[in-house]
């Protein structure tokens, strides 16, 4: 119905916008091993995600003793970045997990 | 996101863990952030309102996604090397054809549909000839980036021109004289697509001239299907949401977990300026009866009616409404004139701002409550325990004393509806900004 020109091919435009160019981003070296590592627990305050990593620092002290966790929160609500608290981890601890996040 | 700015920015060895209603999310955000190899693992949906003992046993358990071990995936994510192989998924150069290649008018209703450009309902096909008719009712060049859109904090945003505007403003069913509050939408950067589990719609007022030179409609029904520009204009802003943001697909880049209804339209009207009897909303915000303006709010979740302003128990009856809204979603009052000047009736509320002040004292709960809501710690606790203003001194209220649930610069006031009766209700919403439509002329 278009243009009056059903059964007829017609052009039309693509309504999609233009994406980002990606850049690709190396991740960290990983660790050979946890023993004796500080591995940081980052709690993003979102939806009892605390409550969630300290059921993980208790299965590392249960059945991995020898890694140090770390509890941390995120400085604010967990959709701002947090690089000061970056900046801790890196320069104190070996390793993070974050979560539970969206 | 954070978990790969931590891991590539800051160099540590980083593993996330997100429940599984995210997979989808998770993978497309670490494409787009070119880290195709983050190391992530799943646990099941919900972790809120777990018990200790049941989320041990979520740590204990498996991935729902992969069916292995929690915690030998994490342990895997910060140990084992990466491969490389998998960087290859991110396509580094992209670019979106201008045409869509020439089909029969039914299979390209079809493809439109099947690609996830439309909002389900049927649209106008954006041909060459109704995208130049659009593109003629503003001085701005087709290839003009006019903007630039995402559907969250945690995705990238994508590039548009005023070109592609049209061609969504078209798909929506708009006229051409439409384009300019059209237009200043798109610039305004504010999706109406918006990822949330919250599942958000926005909420459009135009002011000025405009309204009437396109005929829109500020009074009766003036939020409902009975006007061909608040429809058209407020489909057209959904549609150019999801489609020059990168999508809006659930379960990828939209989670809202119910959906919202109001999405279909975007709550799109004009104010009744003719019938208030206070200054435009525009004029709060900095500009002049005459300029033509659009001003877009999101949320609209959460909303409470009524009729009339009551004269013995007006005060207890808005104070019982504004208790029953989503105290973190701060109120806008949708006013029909009759009930606006029962306000200045009964309250005094001779300007916007006095009846605000009313509304900002009033919206009181006990700290106790109010600190409880799931969305109060999601998104204020934080900021509150480190000490952001008034947050942190709300914080320390005892638990049965009344705090504010709102912040007064929060609470806002619009006059619309066509006097048939003085209904008016309140939307829970958060203004986002007031864009000029005279600029897109």
């Amino acid at each position: 119905m278009a243009d009056g020109t059903i059964g007829t091919h017609l052009s039309v435009l693509n309504p999609v916008g233009f994406p980002p160019k990606i850049t690709p981003k190396a991740m960290a070296p990983r660790l050979e091993s946890l023993d004796g590592k500080t591995i940081y627990l980052v709690d993003p305050r979102f939806d009892d995600s605390g409550l969630f990593l300290r059921q993980v620092e208790n299965w590392f002290a249960e059945h991995m003793p020898s890694v140090k966790t770390k509890l941390v929160e995120m400085s604010s609500v967990y959709t701002k970045d947090d690089p000061k608290t970056w900046e801790m981890i890196k320069a104190n601890g070996d390793g993070a997990i974050i979560g539970v996040g969206h | 996101m954070h978990a790969i700015a931590l891991d590539s920015k800051y160099g540590v060895p980083t593993v996330a863990i997100h429940t599984n209603a995210f997979e989808k999310a998770v993978q497309s955000v670490t494409r787009m952030h070119g880290m195709a190899e983050a190391r992530y693992t799943f646990v099941p949906q919900p972790v809120m309102g777990k018990t200790a003992e049941q989320l041990r046993a979520y740590v204990d358990g498996k991935s729902p996604i992969s069916g292995r071990p929690v915690m030998q995936e994490v342990i895997e994510g910060l140990t084992r090397p990466a491969e490389g192989d998998r960087i290859k998924e991110v396509k580094f150069e992209r670019s979106t054809p201008r045409l869509v290649d020439s089909d029969t008018d039914e299979n390209l209703h079809r493809s439109f549909l099947d690609n996830n450009w439309t909002d389900t309902l049927p649209i106008v096909l954006p041909t060459e000839k109704r995208v130049s008719e659009m593109l003629a009712h503003t001085s701005r060049k087709p290839d003009e980036v006019a903007g630039h859109m995402r559907s969250n904090q945690f995705r990238q945003h994508w590039e548009f021109t005023v070109e592609k505007i049209a061609v969504n403003a078209v798909m929506a069913g708009a006229r051409p004289e439409y384009f300019p509050v059209i237009l200043a939408l798109a610039s305004s950067g504010v999706s109406a697509r918006g990822s949330t589990t919250s599942s958000m719609a926005a909420m459009v007022v135009v002011n000025g001239p405009i309204r009437d030179e396109i005929e829109m409609n500020s009074g009766t029904g003036a939020m409902a299907p009975y006007n061909h520009a608040n429809a058209t204009i407020g489909r057209a802003y959904g549609l150019l949401s999801q489609n020059l943001q990168g999508g809006s697909l659930p379960g990828d880049s939209y989670m809202g977990s119910q959906g919202n209804g109001l999405a279909y339209g975007s709550v799109t009207f004009a104010e009744n300026e003719e019938r208030s009897p206070w200054a435009p909303f525009h004029v709060r915000h900095g500009f002049k009866p005459t300029d033509s303006t659009v001003s877009i709010f999101t949320g609209c979740r959460s909303t409470a009616f009524t009729l009339g302003v009551r004269e013995k128990y007006w005060r207890e009856h808005v104070r019982s409404m504004l208790r029953g809204m989503d105290a973190h979603s701060a109120p806008t009052f949708l006013l029909d004139p009759i009930a606006a000047r029962q306000f200045i009736d009964r309250g005094g509320f001779d300007t916007k701002e006095k009846m605000i002040e009313w509304v900002y004292e009033n919206a009181l709960m006990p700290a106790g409550e109010y600190w409880d809501y799931q969305l109060i710690q999601n998104y204020i606790y934080p900021r509150a325990t480190f000490g952001e203003e008034p947050y942190a001194s709300k914080l320390k209220a005892a638990p049965d004393e009344m705090v504010h649930m709102f912040k007064p610069e929060e609470i806002h006031i619009v006059v619309v509806g066509g006097e048939t009766n003085g209904y008016w209700r309140i939307m829970g919403c958060n203004y986002q900004k007031t864009v000029s439509v005279d600029a897109w002329r």
